[in-house]
């Protein structure tokens, strides 16, 4: 691979606004059209505990009409020009997405400025909202993987942490949410310093710059702006877990693990290498070849490791047979227990570092894909020729590391389990 | 422009085999795509779900490739690879650096034809494929589709899932699965596209290479179960645990390569929203359904779909009922808006901003070699490849005649299967021997 053809310093242009905006561009001329992507310290983190879903709500309702434009307005003009914007709230940030025609790129971060700075959060608007989330929320508490996954969240970071309350809060929380909570969460959150903005796509580098400063560059904001509540996560002194019957159920959902490393420790790629060894390489790594493959337990049995600015999870999630949960929750540990024994082969290292360099060219075949690299960039300050080093990073990451970064986080006696299915057989609950 | 894009070249060989060959030098990436004219429409009774299995098997090794090998192999250059079944096809990929599109052209050849359908792989991944379609069975909306088009479909083998019936999941044999597979799987019966960074010439010879020696199969029996005429609307009810309810509106409509089906793709577009073959799709705030549903705080979602078929399909539409409002209202404000399109009430700047949108999303669909390749053998297979290259320009001549005569002949009230979701509390069904 030539790494001067990757997105680097030489073809990406950087412009930090005054009022502290950062704004990334790169120009990709094949097909017409334009992706703009990016963030704001908004999330579901500042959420009050008894407001849960608050930031998820307020960021679903900017789209709903401005002082500006209603909400009929902002959606024929996206729609009409076949361009599309979304705002979603996430753990620690708000993001958006937006794609259009390249011609239409000031249209979208006009849509873009005016949403995010004049949301009128109409009173009609927040309750059709409203309405919309508690459906979907009652809809989600069917999914057995949803369900499995938000106890796990409550097992793996309890106390308070942030991490582990629902991202978009309960049918009750979002009830209690008032417009004046949104208002109130708008004015004191969504601020343009520390947002990031990323245009790439058929449009010259400079030109998009100059469109996102037209855009945003007289947004100010006076409140000092609320610092990124990202508590450490402590390891889990005792293995914790948590069983949620669900009637009429086939399949039942487990996802176990504990706190992991942030994007930023410094053993992060340690620990990405060792949870694709683990749960990702080939058909799902060690645990897929064990669960799935050899024993035939699950359709699904894959690890993963969130990141993120803070101790995101790093967990092991499987659908399986309610009569196979056991079986599969032994084998799990099993294979977590060995790799923490005796970490990873030498060829499993070579394997899943060929596979990290080697896969760039699709990660970045696409504006989406280009506009998310650079974006990551510039979240976690990993400069504008992380791409060129990126491979000697790689590479640099020794067996020794693997194994020490998967023991200073994993451990087969001491994790958060939950489960979410019908009732399991034998368990003497059958039939109540 | 420093990309070069080239014209699609098709050519068969003499085995049989179709190729469709696309030069795109955005990326240097390239993605190999074989498709076996062979899905669900081809299965019957007792062997629902067959195709899938195959599919499944394919995963599972060759003399040359034991099962696993191939996992690592295209990791560790870098690319994907995956399998899809569905009613009319099956079909696999790989997506690579281009520089290692002959490892994905050396896999294909090398499965084609040396699966190895070991009995203990086929027992093992029994238990994987009944997990998968139980985890299908903790949505509600798979009860649903798959009621709502077991009833619109009695005769045709649409009428059964992709994934197959339970029942046969536990008899199906390793046998019959490897007669499929011998039946299905030939040159004759396939499709094979690249689109990327290569050079056609090139690329050509080493296919010529790996595939012409491969034989030429009996060609495989028609599908001859062909639906008849439907005689009144169908109704179907689904109760079971859940916290919504859901409509699912099927109507009667043609295949892909009938001259309606464009005609009818409009009127999707104008009631649920714009999505196009080969593009992502935008919302769909200002489409009417959107508007007479969502907006008015009955439903918290709807959607549409006109999905490319070999045989008369289905035009859908699938609602999400508001929580605190009834099915009973939300079909009624379902029907008065459906009977408004039906009546001719469909204006050119409905058209026009339909043909827009169509634009516009074509032009997202041309960044990823992956989804150019797909939809050539997806279209190839139903219509031939030309279906997609020239969708815009057939869209471009639809005229508002056209779709307000195609609105008034599908969209009648005899010729559609409504499915209802009703949530009830009580807890498991009864449960049947097994």
């Amino acid at each position: 691979m030539n790494v001067a053809t990757l997105p680097g310093p030489h073809d990406i242009a950087r412009r930090v606004l005054p009022n502290g905006i950062a704004a990334l561009a790169r120009e990709n001329p094949h097909a017409p059209s334009v992706v703009i992507t990016g963030l704001l310290n908004a999330g579901s983190i500042f959420d009050p505990p008894d407001r849960a879903g608050l930031a998820a709500f307020a960021a679903a309702a900017l789209l709903r009409g401005t002082f500006q434009r209603d909400f009929a307005a902002i959606h024929e003009l996206l729609e009409s020009n076949g361009a599309s914007l979304t705002i979603g709230g996430g753990l620690h940030s708000a993001s958006f997405s937006g794609k259009s025609l390249a011609e239409d790129l000031p249209l979208l971060l006009d849509l873009l400025s005016d949403s995010l700075r004049n949301p009128s959060f109409e009173p009609a608007q927040v309750e059709r909202l409203r309405g919309e989330i508690v459906t979907g929320l009652k809809i989600r508490e069917q999914d057995t993987r949803y369900v499995a996954g938000r106890a796990f969240r409550a097992l793996a970071y309890s106390d308070g942490h942030p991490y582990g309350r629902p991202m978009g809060g309960t049918p009750e929380s979002v009830a209690a949410i008032t417009r004046d909570d949104l208002v109130a969460f708008h004015r004191q959150h969504y601020d343009p310093r520390g947002m990031i903005v990323v245009v790439v796509g058929a449009v010259a580098p400079e030109e998009a710059l100059d469109a996102v400063e037209r855009a945003l560059a007289d947004w100010t904001a006076d409140a000092a702006p609320a610092p990124l509540p990202v508590p450490g996560a402590p390891r889990l002194d005792r293995t914790r877990t948590e069983f949620v019957a669900m009637p009429g159920k086939s399949q039942a959902d487990l996802v176990l693990g504990v706190p992991g490393p942030s994007r930023l420790a410094p053993e992060w790629h340690a620990a990405n290498l060792a949870n694709h060894i683990l749960g990702v390489f080939g058909m799902y790594g060690r645990i897929g070849a064990e669960v799935r493959e050899r024993r035939g337990l699950a359709y699904y049995s894959y690890s993963r490791l969130d990141g993120g600015p803070g101790p995101g999870p790093w967990r092991v999630i499987a659908g399986v047979n309610p009569a196979h949960v056991e079986q599969t929750i032994a084998a799990i540990r099993a294979e977590i227990r060995r790799f923490l024994d005796a970490g990873p082969t030498s060829q499993e290292l070579v394997d899943s570092k060929a596979y990290f360099i080697g896969r760039l060219p699709l990660q970045l075949e696409d504006n989406e894909g280009i506009a998310g690299a650079i974006l990551s960039m510039e979240r976690y300050g990993l400069g504008l020729d992380y791409l060129q080093r990126y491979a000697s990073l790689i590479d640099a990451v020794s067996e020794a590391d693997v194994l020490d970064a998967a023991r200073r986080y994993l451990d087969p006696d001491r994790y958060a389990l939950a489960v979410a299915g019908p009732a399991l057989p034998g368990d003497g609950e059958e039939g109540v | 422009m420093t990309g070069r894009t080239t014209q699609v070249t098709r050519y068969v060989l003499d085995n049989g085999l179709t190729i469709l060959l696309k030069e795109v030098h955005t990326a240097p990436v390239a993605s190999w795509w074989v498709l076996y004219r062979v899905g669900s429409r081809n299965e019957r009774t007792g062997q629902t779900g067959i195709s899938h299995w195959v599919e499944h098997m394919l995963f599972k090794g060759t003399p040359r490739f034991p099962a696993g090998t191939l996992d690592e192999a295209i990791e560790r250059v870098g690319g994907v690879w995956n399998a899809q079944t569905s009613f009319d096809y099956t079909a696999y990929f790989e997506t690579l650096p281009a520089q290692h599109i002959g490892l994905a052209l050396e896999i294909e050849a090398d499965r084609m034809q040396n699966a190895l359908f070991d009995p203990a792989e086929v027992e093992a991944e029994r238990t994987v494929i009944i997990s998968e379609r139980q985890g299908s069975e903790n949505s509600p909306t798979f009860w649903l589709h798959e009621e709502t088009r077991a009833a619109a479909f009695r005769v045709h083998p649409y009428h059964h899932p992709i994934i197959g019936d339970m029942a046969d999941l536990h008899t199906i044999t390793r046998d019959e699965l490897y007669a499929h597979y011998q039946t299905y799987y030939a040159p004759n019966n396939a499709v094979a596209v690249a689109v990327g960074a290569f050079d056609s010439a090139e690329l050509l010879r080493q296919i010529e290479t790996l595939y012409s020696a491969i034989p030429r199969r009996p060609d495989p029996p028609p599908v001859t179960r062909t639906e008849p005429p439907q005689q009144g609307e169908r109704t179907v009810r689904v109760e079971r645990p859940g916290n919504a309810s859901y409509i699912y509106l099927a109507y009667r409509a043609p295949e892909a390569a009938h001259p309606d089906w464009i005609r009818l793709a409009v009127v999707d577009s104008i009631l649920a929203g714009a999505s196009a073959p080969g593009g992502d799709s935008i919302g769909n705030r200002t489409s009417r359904l959107y508007r007479a549903l969502v907006e008015t705080e009955l439903a918290a979602g709807v959607g549409g779909g006109l999905y490319p078929s070999v045989d008369p399909y289905l035009f859908s539409i699938m609602v999400t009922v508001r929580d605190g409002r009834t099915p009973e209202e939300v079909q009624d404000a379902l029907d008065r808006e459906i009977a408004r399109v039906s009546a001719g009430e469909v204006s050119q700047a409905e058209l026009d901003k339909a043909k827009k949108q169509a634009r516009a999303l074509f032009a997202y669909g041309t960044e990823s070699v992956t989804g150019q390749a797909f939809w050539l053998a997806f279209a190839e297979n139903f219509a031939g490849y030309s279906w997609y290259e020239d969708y815009l320009s057939r869209l471009d001549a639809v005229t508002l005649d056209e779709v307000q005569d195609a609105a008034a002949r599908y969209l009648r009230r005899s010729q559609r299967t409504v499915g209802w979701f009703i949530p009830v509390d009580e807890g498991d069904p009864p449960r049947s021997a097994s």
